[in-house]
């Protein structure tokens, strides 16, 4: 049986309407519409019990009148195989329900309690569907019962061409869900579908997915309404017949699937590339089977006689017809039962017009002499019109297999199985059963999935907050008070390496150390200027460290001295470890792209001995770098910095001059103040910055005022480094960024530059934000609330939150005085226009610097300008009515 | 007094409100509280009625309407012809 008049359209070719319908075609258009809005929206107040049991009665309805149909299509199309097409209905509803049966789809359909996820689902409402005219009434059972699990209503607009048998399935599948519960109006047909009246409900406001299987006019009509749209085109399956195949197998796969229906299924095979080495077997094979193979001249034949010269695509007139049919309305000479064409080409394009796709039983094949050359024709096929869609490999060669996956650009590569049924999923393998097979990008389509309910569902994700994972970090041990550095001792070890500057050592500080060490142990020092780590500094301590084979660092210093020790020992176990790399910017420290390394080379235990009570270093993930080569500074932030010991010993720190002492004393203050409103403060760091601020503000002044006050001393050295526990889980503020900036530009000491600030900063955080940080640790506004419990711990009196803050404020400012501290930048002999010039690059640096990303306030551009000139003018300016009004 | 509305009869008795509305009334009262979901044939009942308030410029006010009842006349666009109360 030949057709001729089949208007299927050349695939590529696409049809406009000239013009829209008429009114009255409208008014018939809009009442489906307003049919199936209604059953839309009355559907959404369906249960998952009431979609199931509709859809089981469907499926049942679509098995019954599976041949009915399938009848009614081939007497309507004249295309495919009734048989085949029986097969196509049943798969449409038993294998499509098979899969959809246990599947939720309405309410929640998913929980991710790990994610604190809830998946709802949300119908689409009304579908505007085409369907095809080589795959009728399946595509009509399979879109039915898809839609009516996800609780969808669809207006069918059939290929004219099959139009009753698509409009009998429609009718088979609606009596039943109506009968079942559905709404009335779930399903509607368009009768006599136009071009025009496509393009109307394409473009219906009321239409929320538009979901069109057939050619490429159809599917770029459905993308350019601007509407979501699932859109499937054409294929041109290549098939990579491997030498290593189950040459047995592949073959009756092969014929199986390009006979199916007529090869009506647009992934059926199209072009099959076989290995030279069994080439003539697989083709003997193929004519055991009841194909034919052509020969040259019967090759110009058929290419000539089914392939349009002028478009260069398949002629209607063969589509879904059987081999012998074609064979004889061309009159080329072939066995009555013959059941396939088989042309020999030599490549692929318009010079080899069999290298497209075919609707019908007639196969391309290629000899391939090598694996590279036969993957590069199956690119040229797939790349020939069949981008996304799908391809099959016959191969025992794992590589080989994975090889052809990542060069094909396809949805669906079907392995040792037949392309056409296995691409329809649930047969041959596992995939999604569909009836509309998504092509990707490469195919125009938004999707490279079999279609099915997941693909006519919203998806609504229900999050919660998540109580995001704290920590709680600090060395393994701390050895707190005096003598503390007795317990050296207790660490064994073969080579320890101290390293520390001239002047500790000069004043015997290294002695000290060097006697409390673990008997039997080499000890070397390693005497580095007492500055920022230089990266050459730290390459010659690295290089001691190899020379000596050192199991152990002592770091015996300020924070720059255990620094450098720091980074010495991160290069001296990980000598690949980069630096600069290591120092990239990072906004969450567990999401941060580049890791420290977590192989070691070696290990080695750091011990921190701190002579000066501030930085805290001793217990900090932090180390900072400087390369005078560049003029660049780097911090490294680590848990894996963190020394594995801390000796807070006081007597380190008894011959502390005085004007370092208020200092690091300071730096201490910030810390702890910083660390308890930060928006990473817990518990943990709370109860550390609390008793860091009480230290300091009963003994600093002690300390400051009688360096030999062996008491004080003992408890600035224990709040510093307490305090440094508090910012090294909790992190500082805007105080640490803006001394930074401040102090790098006019060269001023980190305390100092800290104490400039500290007043205005703790007005600043606790007034109403211009704008809140997002914090998912924190719960509502609370910095003010916290100065305000220091204000408690201390002792400081007052009543409600403001006047306990501005308490706290002037306590502050107090003790700076009674430090000598500058109380302003013009007090340090910085000239106004000088300073004018420098803020915008004082607060370009300090809002880049990291610091201030745990503030509770997130600091503005203009509020640091306005900050930087409070500290520049200094006491006098009005903090008055900052404060949180609710606190008042 | 709003007109109370029981889901076994509900398009017979919008229906009902439907035919004795007049232009006098200014507005009717529906109490919805029974309806705990609307088919099809109701929907197409209350399309019905709101045409009718409209062009007897009646307000139709619907009370007690639950939130599901509620989305479905949202989706349908029937919502915004008529008032809700709760």
């Amino acid at each position: 049986m030949i057709v001729s008049d089949v208007e299927v359209k050349g695939r590529g070719q696409v049809s406009l309407p000239a013009e829209g319908p008429s009114a009255e075609r409208i008014a018939y258009l809009e009442s489906l519409v307003s049919q199936a809005k209604i059953a839309a929206a009355v559907f959404t107040q369906f249960t998952q019990e009431d979609v199931d049991r509709i859809v089981k009665r469907m499926v049942l309805a679509g098995l019954e009148q599976a041949q009915y149909l399938a009848r009614l299509a081939v007497e309507e199309t004249r295309l495919g195989v009734m048989e085949d097409k029986v097969i196509k209905n049943m798969v449409a509803s038993e294998f499509v329900f098979n899969y959809v049966k246990d599947k939720r789809t309405v309410g929640v359909i998913r929980e991710i309690p790990q994610r604190n996820v809830l998946e709802m689902a949300e119908p689409i409402g009304v579908l505007f569907s085409l369907t095809p005219i080589t795959n009728p009434t399946s595509t009509v059972l399979f879109k039915c019962i898809v839609a009516i699990k996800t609780r969808n209503a669809v207006i069918f607009s059939p290929h004219p061409k099959a139009w009753h048998c698509c409009a009998e399935a429609v009718r088979i599948m609606y009596e039943t869900a109506v009968e079942n519960g559905a709404p009335e109006g779930v399903f509607t047909c368009v009768e006599s579908p136009t071009l025009p009246d496509n393009a109307y409900l394409m473009h219906h406001k009321d239409v929320g997915l538009i979901d069109a299987t057939g050619g490429p006019g159809v599917v770029k009509a459905a993308y350019s309404s601007g509407k979501p749209a699932l859109g499937v085109g054409p294929g041109n399956t290549p098939v990579y017949l491997e030498k290593t195949a189950d040459l047995n197998t592949a073959v009756v796969d092969i014929i199986v699937s390009k006979t199916f229906d007529n090869g009506t299924i647009c992934a059926s095979e199209q072009t099959v590339v076989i290995d030279t080495e069994i080439y003539d077997a697989a083709l003997k094979k193929f004519a055991d089977l009841g194909a034919h193979i052509c020969n040259e001249k019967e090759t110009r034949l058929l290419e000539r006689s089914v392939i349009d010269p002028q478009t260069g695509f398949m002629q209607p007139m063969a589509i879904g017809q059987k081999a012998a049919d074609i064979a004889r309305f061309i009159g080329l000479s072939v066995k009555p039962d013959t059941k396939l064409l088989i042309a020999p080409i030599h490549g692929v394009g318009r010079e080899h017009p069999l290298s497209v796709e075919k609707l019908f039983p007639v196969l391309a094949v290629y000899r391939a002499k090598s694996v590279p050359e036969a993957l590069k024709v199956c690119i040229d096929v797939n790349h020939a019109g069949g981008l996304g869609h799908t391809a099959v490999i016959f191969s025992r060669n794992e590589q080989v297999i994975r090889e052809f996956g990542n060069v094909i650009n396809a949805g669906r590569i079907i392995v040792n199985s037949p392309g056409a049924i296995g691409a329809l999923g649930a047969v041959y393998n596992d995939l999604v059963p569909t009836f509309s097979f998504g092509c990707g990008t490469g195919g125009g389509n938004s999707t490279t999935d079999n279609v099915n309910i997941q693909h006519y569902l919203n998806i609504k994700r229900v999050a919660r907050r998540t109580q995001n994972h704290m920590w709680f970090r600090v060395p393994n041990q701390i050895f707190f008070n005096m003598n503390a550095v007795e317990n050296l001792g207790q660490f064994p070890s073969k080579t320890t390496i101290i390293v520390t500057n001239p002047a500790l050592e000069q004043i015997g500080h290294v002695d000290i150390v060097r006697r409390h060490v673990c008997p039997q142990t080499h000890v070397h020092v390693c005497v580095i200027p007492d500055a920022e780590p230089e990266v050459k500094v730290i390459q010659q301590g690295v290089e001691a460290l190899n020379f000596y084979k050192a199991d152990q660092i002592i770091a015996l210093g300020g924070g720059s001295i255990i620094d450098a020790a720091k980074i010495m020992k991160l290069k001296y176990e990980s000598p690949e470890a980069d630096l600069e790399e290591l120092a990239a910017p990072f906004l969450d420290l567990r999401k941060r792209v580049i890791e420290y390394p977590k192989e070691k080379a070696r290990r080695t235990r750091l011990l921190a001995i701190p002579t000066t009570s501030g930085t805290g270093s001793e217990v900090t993930p932090f180390a900072v770098l400087t390369d005078k080569d560049s003029g660049r500074k780097v911090t490294l932030a680590d848990y894996s910095l963190t020394p594995d010991v801390a000796i807070v010993d006081p007597q380190f720190v008894m011959s502390m001059p005085k004007g370092l002492t208020a200092d690091t004393g300071i730096d201490c203050l910030t810390h702890a103040l910083e660390a308890g409103v930060s928006n990473y403060a817990s518990a943990y760091t709370d109860s550390n910055a609390m008793q860091a601020i009480r230290l300091v503000f009963r003994y600093l002044p002690v300390a400051y005022e009688n360096p030999r006050d062996e008491e004080a001393r003992c408890m600035m050295h224990n709040a510093a480094c307490i305090a440094a526990m508090a910012f090294s889980n909790a992190s500082v503020g805007v105080n640490h960024a803006l001394a930074h900036a401040f102090g790098a530009r006019f060269h001023v000491a980190h305390g100092k530059a800290n104490a400039l600030m500290l007043p205005h900063v703790i007005a600043y955080n606790a007034a109403v934000p211009a704008k809140f940080m997002p914090s998912p640790y924190t719960q509502g506004y609370v910095a003010h609330k916290k100065y305000a419990t220091v204000t408690d711990l201390l002792g400081l009196g007052g009543q409600g939150v403001q006047e306990k803050v501005e308490k706290l404020i002037a306590a502050t400012e107090q003790l700076l005085d009674r430090l000598e501290f500058p109380r302003s930048i013009a007090e340090l002999g910085i000239p106004r226009d000088e300073f004018e010039r420098a803020v915008p690059e004082m607060v370009k640096a300090a809002f880049d610097d990291p610091s201030w990303r745990s503030n509770p306030r997130m600091p503005l551009m203009g509020e640091l300008v306005e900050l930087f000139w409070k500290a520049y003018e200094g006491r006098g300016e009005s903090r008055v009515n900052t404060v949180h009004p609710q606190a008042v | 007094m709003p007109m109370s509305l029981k889901e076994t009869d509900m398009i017979s008795g919008l229906r009902s409100a439907a035919a004795q509305l007049s232009g006098d009334d200014g507005e009717l009262n529906m109490d919805f509280s029974c309806i705990a979901r609307i088919d099809a044939g109701a929907m197409r009942a209350l399309e019905d009625l709101a045409r009718k308030a409209e062009e007897r410029r009646v307000k139709v006010v619907l009370s007690g309407v639950n939130v599901n009842v509620y989305k479905t006349l949202k989706l349908a666009r029937l919502s915004r012809r008529f008032s809700f109360v709760n």
